[in-house]
């Protein structure tokens, strides 16, 4: 358990926060709040822990409720620990229509666990989303920062085995796109 | 001064009053029910759409019409503004539909719910709800939590209201819980423990309009309308310490701030006040709160009632509404 | 070959640098604006051009700049709706990762007609990878003089900023959208006040989507005037149209508005017609908050007109027999599609993007998700489907925000146009168990076999 004198942003990452507050007008810096904490989770294992939520509001002089509200609004914030790649695939209509629930079940039986679940070995994590904007190139999921478009099992399989090669942990920021 | 038509019954209020506040000062039916709205809580309203009512004139610049349904809570008046609240046939729907969602996922509790009996739901649902359910899907359910160590929050029968983040966020300036997660997933919370220490957090408990916080200190004691309602205030250097007694013979069950016709306190009271002098001798009695007569309280029948009061309050309502029209009569009223 | 306006160069190779999009004639917008128009001359040619919000809603542009608090000392806003999150919608996402320059161009221009000193993109964070595109692109911009002090010698100066969401589509409603800007809850406020006069940080705001403000360079480059006689009637300009679904080329075409909903789907320079040789048995035209219709009404008005991709053509015949041209998702669907499973993953994704905050949106679009599903899951009995239409009603006009109406429209028409499927999924629920129903045999209307 790290208590949160010891959170806190590497000296780099520190320089990109206080960058991005300047974006706000002066007292604005309530603004920052959303992508800091994307950077905060890419720093930090790829989740949100109450100790980073409240060093965060620490950052910008707010409440750690009121952190609290919006990391739990949004649905990009894990407020649970996620596997090593969090792979979400579009359920939506557009989606649907061109084959998403099949992709869905492929996923399912490959990595043997269901929708929101994470495989024994830590490294994949499956979740269902909403409409991506990839409805021209669907069925289509997303890892971390990378658009996986026009899917099929065999497609699917490449991404899963060259991820899990990559050893990376996927995250919003960074890209990590395997060609498949 | 901008002058509004009710009803069909006209006021005139200053510049910047609410629908709602103006069809306040005329009283009576004509007034729309709030569930969220809280006039002494800044920021609060717009939200539960209970108040809905229809604008069929803008103002006397602008006759025309407004598209929708508007919170009357939050849509100041513009002279010349024409609304209709009961006697409109789309208004009364609107509201039974806003009644119905509001209930389906509310637990059926009102058997063990401390907040029977002077609960806005519960009178909301009476006047304008079904006698049945059509929802027989699943209801969200959460656990029962303590919100610091003297409210209860039962999240499950909660509406959503915020009033409850809008007076921590007024009355004090460390406010620990807040709405999480969002649509019917919204939760209040304190998202980790957290202790609720500020002096005033009692006043989430007058302030929700359900019994989704109710003071544990009171809980299962009694039922509300076996309660005698006393006004009674005591010297408090933190608060007006202006309150109401609910006493059983010498014992006082419970003290609340004091909410007035509309179920709304305008002055709130200290912790210590609510919670820690229990005793009729730590109070200077009043005399016994009067609840409307319509409330199930008032069927206990502790007051005398004063009937020189009660002649001038009807010479009061002749008097206002002398010359004024009727409200034209609306079927669906009484089919 | 319709005219296109946004999408002329996006084919040349390296087109989202600023030497390429320079050379093609990027960023003069902004030289004649600031060289030789005054902020009020930019929002008369915005105006004469009949530009509509691109976003969805339709609302005229100019019209939008216009109610600008101009009066107010407090500082002015541009602020870019790039949360695109409306299903079946992926043109500003296309328009932002190809020709990003088009955009900070619109922006610049934009931004000086308003008198904005900072402006703010606001995109939705699962396009984080098109941040980093904006982010190179702003900086190329900045470095060519662009944007920053004084820029091209002027006193004009402004700041552009991309500020990412994380996860909310409730969010590309304007004032849900400030609220998240301001690092708060996606929660809309009510209107009045509007933007325009009460926006970001209670300042004079105009909110605007990447379509829209990306239009705003080749209008002030051609003129107001050259751009309304593009499109017809009151649809003036050309519109990215995100075709998707069960077509042979899905993808994102501009259009002249105006041509018919027949070319558009059939044409080899746009759809390519229905896959697999199938045939067309339904549209979503404008994003899925859209009435649903049936091929006959899509191709064709009840009045037995040619139904045109334009704002006017496409409503015809309000809620009974027409829809909206809204954010231009057009989505078709086969006749393996079940009309009734479409339905659900919609009312199933508003429910996931309700905001909570009024109870017709919170509580009607759960209830109207877990009755469809089990409808389409065979559990459904005859009296769900008038429910779904009157709880649809009661939600419809009810709420804070549009997002009610989106969840509520998509229900009535659908049942509306396709009752006969719902009472065939509550009169055959064997039938309906296998997802793949109507893959494995086509639903066909009793109706219509008994009309044949």
């Amino acid at each position: 358990m790290e208590d949160s004198k010891t959170i806190q942003f590497s000296a780099d990452a520190l320089t990109v926060a206080q960058n991005i507050i300047k974006r706000y007008p002066e007292g604005k810096q309530k603004s920052a709040l959303l992508p800091l904490l994307h950077l905060a989770q890419a720093e930090f294992g790829g989740w949100l822990s109450p100790e980073v939520m409240d060093y965060v509001a620490s950052l910008l002089a707010i409440k750690p409720i009121e952190v609290y509200e919006v990391a739990s609004f949004y649905t990009m914030y894990n407020l649970q620990p996620v596997g090593n790649c969090l792979i979400e695939v579009c359920r939506t209509g557009p989606c649907w229509l061109r084959g998403a629930d099949d992709i869905v079940e492929h996923i399912e039986k490959k990595l043997g666990i269901k929708d929101g679940e994470t495989t024994a070995d830590g490294m994949f994590t499956l979740k269902t989303v909403e409409c991506l904007g990839s409805c021209g190139t669907a069925p289509m999921l997303q890892c971390g920062a990378d658009y996986y478009e026009n899917l099929t099992p065999e497609k699917v399989d490449t991404m899963l085995d060259k991820l899990r090669a990559s050893g990376k942990r996927s995250n919003y920021l960074t890209s990590n796109k395997q060609e498949i | 001064m901008a002058k509004v038509t009710i009803d069909g019954i006209e006021v005139e209020v200053p510049d910047g009053t609410t629908i709602l506040n103006a069809a306040r000062q005329i009283g009576g039916n004509v007034v729309p029910p709030a569930m969220c709205y809280y006039s002494s809580l800044k920021d609060s309203g717009g939200k539960c759409r209970v108040c809905l009512v229809k604008v069929t004139q803008g103002s006397e610049k602008d006759p025309r019409p407004m598209p929708k349904l508007v919170a009357s809570c939050r849509t100041p008046v513009m002279d010349g503004m024409v609304v209709q609240n009961i006697t409109s046939p789309e208004v009364l729907e609107a509201r039974k539909g806003v009644v119905e969602f509001l209930l389906i996922n509310h637990p059926l509790d009102c058997p063990v719910c401390d907040q029977a009996g002077e609960c806005d739901l519960q009178n909301l649902a009476y006047e304008h709800g079904a006698s049945t359910t059509r929802y027989e899907e699943d209801r969200r359910t959460f656990e029962k939590r303590d919100i610091g160590d003297k409210i209860k929050l039962h999240m499950t029968r909660c509406i959503l209201c915020y009033r409850c983040t809008f007076v921590a966020n007024q009355l004090t300036d460390n406010r620990v819980h807040g709405v999480l997660n969002r649509g019917d997933a919204s939760e209040i919370s304190t998202y980790i423990e957290k202790a609720v220490d500020n002096d005033f957090s009692g006043n989430m408990i007058d302030v929700c309009p359900v019994g989704a916080l109710t003071d544990k200190t009171f809980r299962f004691k009694s039922r509300v309308w076996f309660t005698k309602p006393m006004d009674a205030h005591r010297d408090c250097d933190k608060c007006c310490g202006k309150v109401v007694l609910w006493t059983k013979g010498d014992d006082v069950l419970r003290v609340s701030a004091r909410k007035d016709q509309y179920g709304e306190v305008k002055e709130y009271i200290c912790n210590e006040c609510r919670y820690d002098h229990k005793n009729v001798k730590d109070w200077t009695i009043e005399g016994p709160r009067h609840i409307d007569s319509h409330s199930v309280i008032g069927q206990n029948h502790y007051e005398r009632v004063d009937l020189l009061k009660l002649k001038k309050e009807v010479e009061r309502q002749i008097e206002f509404q002398k010359g004024k029209p009727l409200p034209e009569s609306n079927p669906s009223l009484t089919a | 070959m319709g005219r296109k306006v946004l999408l002329q160069h996006i084919d040349v190779p390296g087109i989202n640098t600023f030497e390429v999009y320079r050379k093609q004639g990027g960023y003069a917008s902004v030289e004649k604006a600031l060289k030789s128009m005054t902020p009020d001359e930019v929002t008369e040619e915005v105006k004469k051009s009949g530009l509509r919000g691109r976003g969805g809603a339709g609302f005229p542009a100019g019209m939008k700049w216009s109610f600008l608090d101009r009066k107010s000392d407090k500082p002015r806003y541009l602020v870019c709706n790039a949360d695109e999150s409306e299903p079946g919608t992926f043109k500003d996402r296309y328009l932002m990762e190809r020709i990003p320059h088009l955009l900070v161009e619109g922006m610049i221009t934009a931004s000086y007609a308003l008198g904005a000193k900072s402006s703010y993109i606001y995109i939705r964070g699962e396009y984080m990878y098109i941040v980093r595109i904006l982010e190179k692109a702003i900086q190329e911009a900045y470095a060519a003089g662009f944007l920053g002090k004084n820029i091209l010698g002027s006193d004009y100066s402004l700041d552009l900023y991309v500020h990412p969401g994380a996860g909310a589509y409730i969010c590309g409603e304007e004032t849900a959208l400030l609220e998240s800007l301001e690092g708060k809850r996606g929660n809309p406020r009510l209107k009045p006040p509007f933007p325009a006069v009460a926006g970001l940080y209670a300042s004079p705001t105009v909110v605007n989507n990447v379509e829209t403000i990306a239009a705003v360079g080749p209008i002030v480059m051609m003129g107001g005037d050259e751009y309304a006689k593009i499109g017809i009637g009151k649809s003036a300009g050309t519109k990215l149209i995100s075709a998707s679904g069960h077509i042979n080329k899905p993808g994102v075409y501009e259009i002249e508005m105006g041509i018919s909903v027949e070319e558009f789907l059939y044409s080899d320079e746009y759809c390519g017609g229905i896959w697999k040789g199938r045939k067309l048995k339904a549209v979503v035209a404008g994003g899925s908050s859209v009435p649903i219709l049936p091929a006959d009404l899509i191709l064709k008005t009840a009045k037995g007109e040619q139904r045109l991709m334009s704002y006017e053509s496409l409503s015809d015949g309000g809620f009974a027999s027409g829809t909206m041209l809204g954010s231009g998702g057009f989505i078709a669907m086969d006749e393996t599609a079940c009309i009734v499973r479409n339905l659900w993953t919609f009312t199933r994704f508003y429910h996931h993007e309700s905001c909570g905050q009024c109870s017709p949106c919170r509580e009607g679009t759960g209830w109207m998700e877990k009755v469809l599903h089990r409808i389409e899951h065979g559990h459904g009995h005859s009296g769900d489907i008038d429910l779904l239409v009157d709880v649809a009603k009661k939600i419809e006009g009810n709420t804070i925000c549009p997002l009610g109406d989106a969840a509520a429209w998509p229900v009535a028409s659908a049942i509306r146009h396709f009752r006969e499927e719902f009472e065939y999924h509550v009169k055959y629920p064997e039938k309906v168990k296998n997802p793949k129903h109507f893959e494995v045999e086509p639903f066909v209307s009793e109706r219509l076999v008994a009309a044949v």
